[in-house]
């Protein structure tokens, strides 16, 4: 397995004139879980959305690196799986339907076995052929961590990742970040003590707001 | 191969919530009608006909090609397009959608028009179809590179045709002359100038859209 790399040089951002973060220097490493924590409006989404490359930073920059191969911007999506409350999939098509179509537009084969397995686990099984849109929050939450982990990222990171779960829900979804961890690079960003207490490092944010 | 993946996504889609085709098929049945009302038993010229062509074509447009982006906006989904591949396949994807819609919509509009309009008699149809088709390319590059650069924006709505009037002026312009060209009879040769016009415009504006997509999309 490659190691996966993500160094934060310096970042800094601001949304207008509001400061949310300042100077963050920081390296993951795979077969770590990191954690990002701090008060709402903070930052937390903030950051993992310019880990992602969904939003860019004010100053500073990200560097991702798949053993000793720099990733490219344009080729970050196929290295991260992303869970967050503000990811939505397709409200018109079913759970199985949304992961073909994912798994086709990534130009990668629909492996249909893991995403049984992942079904199961997430207890979606019975429900794979139901439109999305007659899922509950907690479903659709589950269902997330199933487009996330399918392409067999090296890089997850999850925002708030057992918002609206159940107890069963916040089991499957721990027992998958341990799963996770064997070989690839996790990072959680989260303020409920229980998510924080699976990382083995924190960032906290408030350390970096001046 | 992924980016008509994604085109293949979004047709599904459209057909399971009609976002786009139904706006487009009451706007063209409204905006003809209207038309036939107003025209009355009065006998329009044929140069009119062929502009009322593009009228409705450009409005139509205006109503349904934003949809491409705006309703992934509107869903909240357009993180998980970042997500799922790089802004050259997502233009792409988008880019084929509105192209198949808007020869769709172009070929309905076309037919109605000279099936409702006795004066709309097109005399040379080989260059018309040259206009067509480079039209219909045109107008689907343009508005999907405006559809990503509102969706993002409040008052979408009022955006979008303010936005696209200067962008596609030169191309309707060029259309109404080939249009009016083709019905007067004249050769393709004889039209040259306009057809290379309309052949930059899509070069052009295809470049353009390609190269600027990346930054609008990341923003």
């Amino acid at each position: 397995m490659t190691d996966y790399s993500v160094e934060l040089n310096n970042l800094t951002k601001y949304f207008g004139r509001r400061l949310i973060f300042n100077g963050i220097s920081f390296n993951f490493t795979s077969q770590n879980i990191y954690g990002i924590s701090g008060p709402n409006g903070s930052g937390k989404s903030t950051l993992v959305k310019i880990i992602a490359n969904l939003n860019s930073a004010t100053k500073g920059k990200v560097v991702h690196k798949s053993g000793e191969k720099l990733i490219e911007p344009e080729e970050l999506h196929n290295y991260i799986g992303f869970v967050s409350p503000y990811l939505f999939l397709y409200d018109e098509f079913t759970a199985e339907e949304n992961l073909i179509h994912s798994s086709r537009i990534r130009g990668i084969h629909y492996g249909k076995e893991k995403a049984d397995h992942l079904f199961n686990e997430l207890n979606l099984f019975d429900r794979r052929n139901d439109l999305v849109r007659g899922y509950s929050s907690g479903m659709k939450q589950r269902l997330k961590f199933i487009f996330a982990l399918l392409h067999e990222p090296q890089l997850l990171i999850f925002d708030e990742p057992t918002s609206n779960l159940d107890a069963t829900g916040k089991e499957a979804v721990y027992s998958i970040i341990k799963n996770e961890l064997k070989n690839n690079l996790v990072i959680i960003a989260s303020n409920e003590e229980t998510d924080l207490s699976l990382c083995g490092r924190v960032i906290e944010l408030e350390q970096f707001k001046s | 191969m992924k980016a008509f993946s994604l085109y293949k996504k979004d047709w599904q889609s459209e057909l399971r919530t009609r976002y786009a085709i139904n706006a487009l098929a009451m706007f063209i049945l409204v905006t003809i009608s209207v038309i036939m009302f107003s025209v009355g038993n009065e006998k329009i010229t044929e140069y009119l006909t062929g502009g009322l062509l593009w009228v409705v074509i450009f409005f139509s447009a205006m109503s349904g090609l934003s949809r491409a982006f705006v309703s992934e906006e509107e869903r909240g989904t357009t993180m998980t397009l970042h997500l799922l591949a790089s802004p050259s396949t997502i233009f792409s994807g988008k880019l084929i959608f509105n192209l198949v819609l808007v020869f769709l919509m172009n070929f309905v509009i076309t037919i109605l028009f000279s099936m409702l309009f006795p004066s709309f008699i097109i005399k040379n149809v080989v260059l018309f179809l040259i206009a067509f088709l480079l039209g219909n390319v045109g107008i689907a590059v343009s508005s999907t590179i405006i559809a990503a650069i509102i969706s993002k924006a409040s008052s979408k709505g009022t955006l979008y045709p303010v936005l696209s009037f200067p962008i596609l002026l030169p191309l309707i312009l060029t259309l109404l002359e080939l249009t009016k060209f083709s019905m007067d009879g004249n050769s393709v040769e004889a039209s040259s100038v306009e057809i290379f016009v309309l052949v930059c415009y899509d070069v052009i504006m295809g470049t353009a859209s390609y190269l600027l997509f990346d930054f609008i999309w990341k923003e």
